[in-house]
């Protein structure tokens, strides 16, 4: 149920903002959660909307890239949760730092990397951004790390970063993520102590999709209550597929990081549609009825675009506007990315180092040297 | 006269004042004052913020001082000997080393990870295994491996200011000796250039080139050796990765004979990559034998003390190696 507040003012007879009653998040240590309702208003609802249409679209063009064998190696797509990147992205400041694992292009897209430098990444071109270097799994922005191919070593990393703003004293918080697979990683453990002894402003959060690869959340870990397995750290379970949910839930964490209690850790309970990467279809360990009832119950977009259509904050037809220039967006960017040339050759050897004077790499055999510029 | 320990120390205070965002985490090495004493007195300096002790993680104190360096600290992270540094390899190697590569040099890596590396005395198995090679082996990574006071201050000191990560390998047995120690190397700015071998002993028949505490015996052999009236031009290669494979070069067109020594196994060693690099540049033309190495022997380290003595390349198996190359 839904109640709808009636502005002042109606633009083109819209709701300017509507409250919405939201799930009550499961805790752990803590005494009270974040609200169960919330507020968003017309813009942040046609705001989340394109985001995460956008993150949709632009997935299933890497999928359609893959197939054609335009996009290699390793491609782990993000579509079904769209819900978490959007809803952290706008409960966080731009100067907040975010780390993620491999699943990443979501996450690149909200911290402001352009879906034409994703895409050229993905396709190895030099208008990629970082140049066709890295890949699906090492895209990097400002308050980005990546992107990490390593699963759950981007955890200590984020510790780290988050050490790094406590040391600097600025009020920054980092959010650092990882799958229910990951969970499992002893770095984990190991980094949840140094972070709950030194208080770093870090927030967990587990993604949790019900599978790491192949392997259910079930027959991988003998507590799958990941919100619980920091211990000591506090913790909270929070429905992944509301944005509006996580976006409270991380408001609510952030804040208890930045009042300098130490970290906190949040589950988001998700659900990806492919596979684990685009190597696996992802039918053999679940069924296709159980990916079919996700996508006709549970799906982000859908969500969203019910609530605001049953609380006027927008039109159905005003929202298809908004799909025709996604779709248009994401079109343009494949065109780049599949036109823009590869690097040139004699960038291989670059970057090595970081304000190094210039130094020579040595190539496959002894005659063929590459010149190293940073 | 300066201890290689006191110079450490030295290092480790002076970058410590000299830039805010210098800190040093590890086991042990606040309260403690550092399992080998090396970061004496900085605890009680520098306080909580600058010198952290850990928990037994290295795994997870590793990859938080590679994240923290991401954001522009610059760590030095001991590991409490480089045998642990295997729990953490991967944040070295996968976290620190590739990460400017791979982000196209939008992220840089300003860390040091230091500490002892191997062989000791009777630490057996476990504890000795040099990581030269390792480390040495990877894009990305500097690594430097001192021998004398001056070069473990001016290396740390280069490292600590350098923007890349830095494997920095100590070795243990020499912390407590001490050289001779330059005015200038006494000074605050003193630094050892990273990449850059040193001449230790000019010579004109043979070439010793090794790094660490073989260095010493290199000197060792050549004081015995020049008394049956063969002069060793003995060079301290100073630093693994980048390599000065010229320095190497000149010194044996010079020569024309060429004896590696290290203290780690000799497959896919320090060097084997010596030998390699020299048949591939112009100083092979030169070589009047085949170049020989002298490594450590291709077992795990035993503990007994006889076994333990053969295991590790001494001055005796030095000359013989030098006699057998000049033939005589």
């Amino acid at each position: 149920a839904s109640r709808v507040m009636v502005a002042s003012r109606n633009y083109a007879d819209f709701a300017s903002e509507a409250t919405f009653e939201i799930k009550k998040c499961d805790l752990h240590r803590l005494e009270e959660g974040p609200s169960t309702t919330a507020v968003m208003t017309r813009e942040e609802g046609l705001h989340y909307y394109k985001t995460m249409q956008t993150i949709r679209r632009m997935e299933l063009k890497s999928d359609q890239l893959y197939k054609q064998k335009i996009i290699r190696g390793f491609c782990h797509l993000y579509d079904g949760q769209e819900a978490c990147c959007v809803g952290l992205e706008v409960a966080i400041k731009p100067t907040d730092h975010v780390i993620t694992a491999y699943r990443a292009h979501g996450f690149t897209y909200a911290r402001g990397v352009p879906v034409r430098e994703i895409l050229a990444e993905l396709t190895g071109r030099k208008g990629g951004c970082v140049k066709g270097k890295g890949g699906s799994m090492h895209m990097y922005t400002k308050n980005f790390y990546g992107g990490n191919g390593i699963v759950g070593a981007q955890v200590p990393l984020g510790a780290g970063i988050a050490l790094a703003c406590k040391y600097f004293g600025k009020n920054e918080v980092c959010l650092t993520l990882y799958g229910d697979g990951a969970a499992n990683q002893g770095q984990i453990f190991e980094t949840y102590n140094m972070a709950a002894l030194w208080k770093l402003p870090c927030v967990f959060i587990c993604e949790n999709n019900r599978y790491g690869m192949g392997t259910s959340v079930e027959r991988a870990a003998a507590s799958t209550d990941y919100y619980k397995r920091g211990d000591f750290i506090p913790g909270l379970r929070v429905d992944g597929m509301d944005v509006l949910c996580v976006r409270e839930a991380a408001k609510f964490a952030t804040e208890y990081c930045r009042a300098g209690k130490g970290p906190i850790l949040m589950e988001l309970q998700t659900y990806r549609y492919h596979g684990h990467s685009m190597s696996d279809p992802g039918i053999s360990y679940r069924t296709r009825e159980e990916i079919q009832e996700v996508r006709s119950k549970s799906d982000p977009i859908t969500l969203l675009k019910d609530r605001m259509v049953n609380t006027n904050l927008a039109s159905i037809e005003e929202l298809k506007e908004i799909d025709v220039a996604v779709r248009k967006e994401i079109e343009e960017a494949a065109q780049f990315a599949t036109t823009d040339p590869e690097p040139p050759l004699e960038e291989l050897g670059n970057h090595i180092y970081f304000n190094e004077p210039p130094f020579e790499v040595r190539g496959p055999n002894q005659w063929i040297k590459y010149k190293s510029v940073s | 006269q300066v201890t290689v320990r006191d110079a450490l120390n030295q290092a480790l205070d002076e970058e410590l004042e000299r830039d805010e965002r210098v800190f040093l985490l590890g086991e042990e090495v606040a309260q403690y004052d550092g399992a080998y004493k090396i970061s004496r007195g900085l605890w009680k300096k520098y306080g909580d913020k600058r010198v952290i002790d850990t928990p037994i993680s290295e795994m997870g104190f590793a990859g938080i001082a590679v994240g923290a360096a991401m954001v522009w600290l610059r760590p030095v992270c001991e590991f409490m000997t480089f045998n642990f540094s295997m729990q953490a390899i991967d944040q070295v190697i996968n976290s620190a080393a590739k990460t400017c590569y791979m982000s196209a040099g939008s992220i840089a890596v300003p860390i040091v990870f230091r500490g002892p590396n191997g062989a000791s005395a009777g630490v057996a198995a476990q504890h000795s295994q040099c990581f030269a090679a390792w480390y040495g082996h990877c894009p990305g990574l500097k690594v430097v491996s001192p021998w004398s006071s001056e070069d473990a201050k001016g290396l740390l000191k280069a490292s600590i200011r350098d923007d890349n990560p830095v494997v920095m390998l100590e070795n243990e047995l020499l912390y407590g000796v001490p050289f001779e120690m330059s005015e200038q190397a006494q000074s605050k700015d003193f630094i050892v250039p990273i990449g850059k071998a040193k001449i230790e002993r000019q010579g004109t028949h043979v070439t010793l080139v090794s790094h660490s505490r073989p260095v010493g015996h290199c000197l060792e052999a050549a004081a015995v050796l020049a008394k049956e009236g063969v002069e060793c031009e003995v060079i301290n290669l100073r630093t693994i990765r980048p390599m000065d494979i010229e320095a190497v070069e000149a010194s044996v067109v010079k020569t024309n004979h060429l004896v590696t020594v290290e203290g780690g196994w000799p497959q896919f060693g320090v060097g084997a990559e010596i030998c390699a690099r020299i048949m591939e540049g112009s100083a092979f033309n030169y070589l009047d034998a085949p170049a020989v190495r002298v490594t450590g022997a291709d077992v795990p380290m035993p503990y007994a003390k006889i076994l333990e003595d053969n295991c590790i390349p001494q001055v005796k198996d030095i000359i013989f190696a030098v006699k057998k190359t000049l033939n005589i």
